[in-house]
C-alpha cells in the first residue's frame, strides 16, 4: 500500500487499511437462457491507495467483479464491504448515494453522451451531488484542467480523439471526488501512445493517493499496478511479484 | 443541466423529435377544428332555430301532420272561362292566393288560450303560417271553344290559339311566405329573433289593418319600401317597417309579417293558426310544460327545441353528420396514432440508449432522475406538438372563418314559418312554383368555427397526456434497467 499527496484531488479522505472486504463472494446470472457462474467463492482485500489490476481470460468474470465492487450489482452470497457498507445488503438508493459519491467509473467504450461537450459531460457525474451551481462549474474546470483538456472544454466527443475521450471520462470519474477509481479496460480502445497517455495519467492519480482497481488485458497496465490479480474460472489468485 | 441534457438529446435526434411532435400536432389540430366546427354547427343549428322560432321560444305546438293533398286550406286557384280578360283567343290571367301548408293541419285559435293557462307557460303568442302564390300569364281562350270552366291550378290546355299561337301556355308563379301574427304580442315568436332596421314593427293599434312588415332580403330584392305597399293575397298592404334577423347568420322567419287576423281573413282560413310558440317559466320546466301541452292537445305535436334541433336537415345536417361522425372519429385515431408512435419511439429511444442509463446509473444517477429524464424529454416533444397543432388548429379556424361557407338548412317536418327569402317559382306549362317554392324555403347559414378557450386547453391537455403517456412507457422502461445488465448487455 502507498499513500502519496492526497492534497492533489482536494477533500479526499486518507483512509488507511482495507478499502475493501470481499469474503466468499458468488455471483452467477442467466445470460441467453444459461446461466453462467461469474465468481466462484472469491475473498480478497483491497487496500486505501493502492493500485490493482485485474487480469484474466475473456468470461473470467473480470468485469462483474468490478460491477461488484462498484455497487452495480450484489453478490449471490457473500459479502462485499466498501468501507463501513455492505453492498450485498444495503438498499437500492444506498448503493446509488455509493457510486455517486464514493466511486468513479471509467469504462472500455467511454460511454459520454455524444451530444454534450467535454464540460457538460464531466458535470453529468456532478449531478446527483446536489452541489451549487458555482461548485459545479469550479470543479468541472479543476478536473479537465487535471487530464489536460482544459481547452477543450466546450468540445463534443466526436471532435475530440479516443485517448481525448477517455480523459473526460477520467474526468467525470474524478470531479465527484472518489474514494476509488474503477476502471474497465480503459486502454482496450486506444493505440500504444494514447494507451501511455491514459496510463500516466492513472498513474498520477494513484500517486495523489486515489485507489485504482483496473480491469486489463493490457501487460503494459499491468506493469504498473502495484498488485496485480488474476481472475481465472470465478477465482481470484494474487500474481504479483 | 437538466434542460441542457434535454434539450441536447431532442436536438440530436431531430427525425424522432419531429415525427413524434408532428403526429400530436396533426392530431391536437384536427381536435381543434373538429370541435370548433361542431361549436359552428350547433350555432348555426341554434340560429337557424331561432330564426324561425324567436329568441326564447322553448317549446312550439302544431297542428298533426296531414296525409299528401288533405292538408291546408284557404283559397285555391280558380280559372274560369270568363277569368281575366280574353284578346284573340289568348286568355291574360292574374291571381293571388294565400294558402296554409299542404302538408299540416291547422289549430283553433282558441288552443293559444289553453296553452296560456298550463302551469309553467311563461308567455306564448300564436302565428298563421302562410304561402302567397302568384299566378300570371297567358291561357287559350276555352271559352271560345265552348268550355266551360278551365283548368284548376294548372295550365294544362289543347286549343288551336293561345299565347304562342299554336294553343300553349306562357306563365309565371312567384311566391313568398307570410307569417300572420299578434301584433300585440312579439315579446315571444319570430318577431322576438328580428331588428328593424327601417320604420317601425308591427303594434297592438295594427290589429285590423292593412299593414306589414317585410324582410329586409326579401324587400332588397323586391325593391320595396318602407311607406310603399306589398300585395298580399290581391290586397295592398302599407310596408310600416323592415326587418332583419338578430343574428348575422340566417335570415328571418317569413317574407312578410301581416297581422293575424287579418291573415286568416286574407287566407280564408277561420280562426286558426298554424303554430303556438311557447316559452317555459325556466329550462328546468320544459319538460313538464311539453308533458302538460300534449295531455291537453293529444291530436296536436308539441317539440322542445332538442326536437327541432334535429329536423333541421339541408347541408347543415349533412355537416353536422359529418363532423360528429368522420370528424370525431378522424381526431380520436390520429390521436391514438400519435400517442403510440410516441410511446414507440419512447420505448425505442430507451433501447437504444441502454448504454447511456446504464452509464448514468453507474455514475450515481438515480432510478428517479434518469426516469424523469426520459419523461421530460417525452413531455417537451407532446408540448412541441401540442404547440405546433395549436398553431395549425388557429390557422385552419381562421381560414374557415375567412372563407365562411355557406351552408343551407332547412328545419323539416313541421312546415311552419319556414324561413324564406323571396323565392320566386316559374315555369311553363304548369304550375310547379307552389310545391317548389315550400320546399326550397330554406336559410342560407354562413358557417363560422367558434373558438373556445376550454377546447384549447383540452387540446394542449392532450398533447401533454399524449407526452406523459409516452414518458410514462419510457419512463418505465428505463427504470427497469439494472446498471449492470445495461453495461454487461452492450459491453
Amino acid at each position: 500500500m502507498t499513500i502519496t499527496d492526497a492534497t492533489a484531488l482536494p477533500e479526499r479522505q486518507d483512509a488507511p487499511g482495507a478499502l475493501y472486504r470481499l469474503a466468499g463472494v458468488t455471483k452467477h446470472y442467466t445470460q441467453k437462457g444459461r446461466r453462467v457462474n461469474a465468481l466462484a467463492g472469491v475473498d480478497l482485500e483491497i487496500e486505501a491507495g493502492d493500485f490493482v489490476t485485474i487480469q484474466g481470460p475473456t468470461g473470467g468474470g473480470k468485469s462483474t467483479l468490478l460491477q461488484l465492487l462498484g455497487a452495480l450489482d450484489r453478490p449471490s452470497s457473500g459479502s462485499v464491504r466498501l468501507g463501513e457498507v455492505d453492498i450485498a445488503q444495503a438498499s437500492a438508493s444506498r448503493l446509488g448515494r455509493l457510486r455517486a459519491e464514493e466511486i468513479g467509473f471509467v469504462f472500455q467504450g467511454f460511454n459520454l453522451i455524444p451530444t454534450l461537450t467535454a464540460a457538460e459531460n464531466v458535470d453529468m457525474g456532478l449531478e446527483p451531488l446536489s452541489l451549487g451551481r458555482a461548485e459545479r462549474a469550479e470543479r468541472v474546470a479543476e478536473a479537465l484542467e487535471h487530464v489536460g483538456l482544459a481547452d477543450r472544454a466546450d468540445h463534443r466527443p466526436g471532435e475530440l480523439s479516443g485517448g481525448q475521450q477517455q480523459r473526460v471520462a477520467i474526468a467525470r470519474a474524478i470531479a465527484k471526488r472518489p474514494t476509488v477509481l474503477l476502471a474497465d479496460e480503459p486502454t482496450g480502445n486506444l493505440d500504444e501512445s494514447m494507451r501511455d497517455e491514459i496510463l500516466a495519467l492513472l498513474q498520477g492519480l494513484n500517486d495523489e493517493g486515489l485507489t485504482l482497481v483496473v480491469v486489463t488485458h493490457d501487460s503494459a497496465v499491468a506493469r504498473r499496478a502495484k498488485r496485480r490479480l488474476r481472475l481465472s474460472d470465478g477465482t481470484v489468485q494474487d500474481i504479483t511479484r | 443541466m437538466y434542460w441542457t441534457y434535454l434539450r441536447r438529446e431532442l436536438g440530436g435526434r431531430k427525425k424522432q423529435t419531429i415525427i413524434v411532435a408532428a403526429g400530436l400536432a396533426i392530431a391536437i389540430a384536427l381536435v381543434i377544428i373538429v370541435n370548433s366546427l361542431a361549436a359552428g354547427v350547433r350555432d348555426a343549428q341554434a340560429a337557424a332555430l331561432q330564426a324561425v322560432y324567436g329568441v326564447g321560444t322553448d317549446l312550439t305546438v302544431t297542428g298533426a301532420a296531414q296525409q299528401p293533398g288533405s292538408g291546408g286550406n284557404g283559397q285555391q286557384f280558380q280559372f274560369g272561362k270568363d277569368s281575366g280578360s280574353a284578346s284573340g283567343g289568348t286568355r291574360t290571367v292574374d291571381q293571388s292566393r294565400l294558402m296554409t301548408d299542404f302538408r299540416r293541419g291547422t289549430l283553433a285559435a282558441s288552443t293559444l288560450a289553453t296553452i296560456e293557462k298550463i302551469d309553467g307557460v311563461a308567455g306564448a303568442s300564436a302565428a298563421l303560417s302562410l304561402t302567397n302564390t302568384t299566378f300570371s300569364g297567358q291561357m287559350p281562350d276555352i271559352s271560345q271553344n265552348g268550355a266551360n270552366a278551365g283548368p284548376q291550378g294548372g295550365g294544362q290546355a289543347s286549343t288551336q290559339s293561345g299565347s304562342d299561337g299554336a294553343g300553349g301556355s306562357q306563365f309565371d308563379i312567384t311566391s313568398f311566405t307570410v307569417l300572420g301574427i299578434d301584433p300585440g304580442n312579439t315579446a315571444v315568436g319570430p318577431l322576438s329573433a328580428v331588428t328593424v332596421s327601417s320604420g317601425r314593427t308591427l303594434a297592438a293599434s295594427d290589429q285590423g289593418k292593412d299593414v306589414a312588415l317585410v324582410d329586409a332580403t326579401y324587400a332588397k330584392t323586391n325593391s320595396l319600401k318602407t311607406g310603399g305597399t306589398v300585395s298580399v293575397a290581391g290586397t295592398k298592404m302599407t310596408i310600416v317597417g323592415i326587418v332583419a334577423s338578430a343574428s348575422s347568420s340566417a335570415d328571418t322567419a317569413s317574407d312578410v309579417y301581416i297581422p293575424l287576423d287579418v291573415a286568416q281573413k286574407l287566407a280564408d282560413t277561420g280562426d286558426v293558426v298554424s303554430t303556438v310558440y311557447v316559452q317555459a317559466s325556466s329550462s328546468a320546466d320544459i319538460s313538464a310544460v311539453q308533458a302538460a301541452i300534449a295531455k291537453a292537445l293529444p291530436k296536436d305535436t308539441v317539440s322542445s327545441q332538442a326536437d327541432l334541433a334535429s329536423t333541421v336537415s339541408g347541408s347543415l345536417a349533412s355537416a353536422s353528420s359529418l363532423i360528429t361522425n368522420l370528424g370525431t372519429w378522424l381526431s380520436i385515431i390520429v390521436l391514438a396514432v400519435a400517442v403510440v408512435l410516441a410511446v414507440l419511439f419512447t420505448i425505442s429511444g430507451v433501447s437504444r440508449r441502454t448504454r447511456e442509463f446504464g452509464t448514468l446509473k453507474a455514475i450515481g444517477w438515480s432510478n428517479g432522475r434518469v426516469v424523469g429524464q426520459v419523461a421530460g424529454e417525452s413531455m417537451v416533444q407532446g408540448l412541441i406538438g401540442g404547440a405546433v397543432g395549436l398553431v395549425i388548429g388557429l390557422a385552419g379556424i381562421l381560414v374557415i372563418d375567412l372563407i365562411a361557407p355557406t351552408i343551407s338548412s332547412a328545419p323539416t317536418g313541421l312546415g311552419q314559418g319556414l324561413p324564406g327569402s323571396g323565392t320566386t317559382g316559374g315555369g311553363q306549362g304548369g304550375p310547379g312554383g307552389f310545391a317548389s317554392a315550400a320546399q326550397s324555403a330554406a336559410s342560407a347559414i354562413v358557417l363560422h368555427a367558434p373558438l373556445s378557450v376550454a377546447v384549447l386547453v383540452a387540446a394542449v391537455g392532450l398533447a401533454v397526456l399524449g407526452g406523459l403517456v409516452a414518458g410514462a412507457f419510457g419512463g418505465w422502461r428505463a427504470s427497469r434497467l439494472s446498471p449492470a445488465e445495461a453495461l454487461r448487455s452492450v459491453a
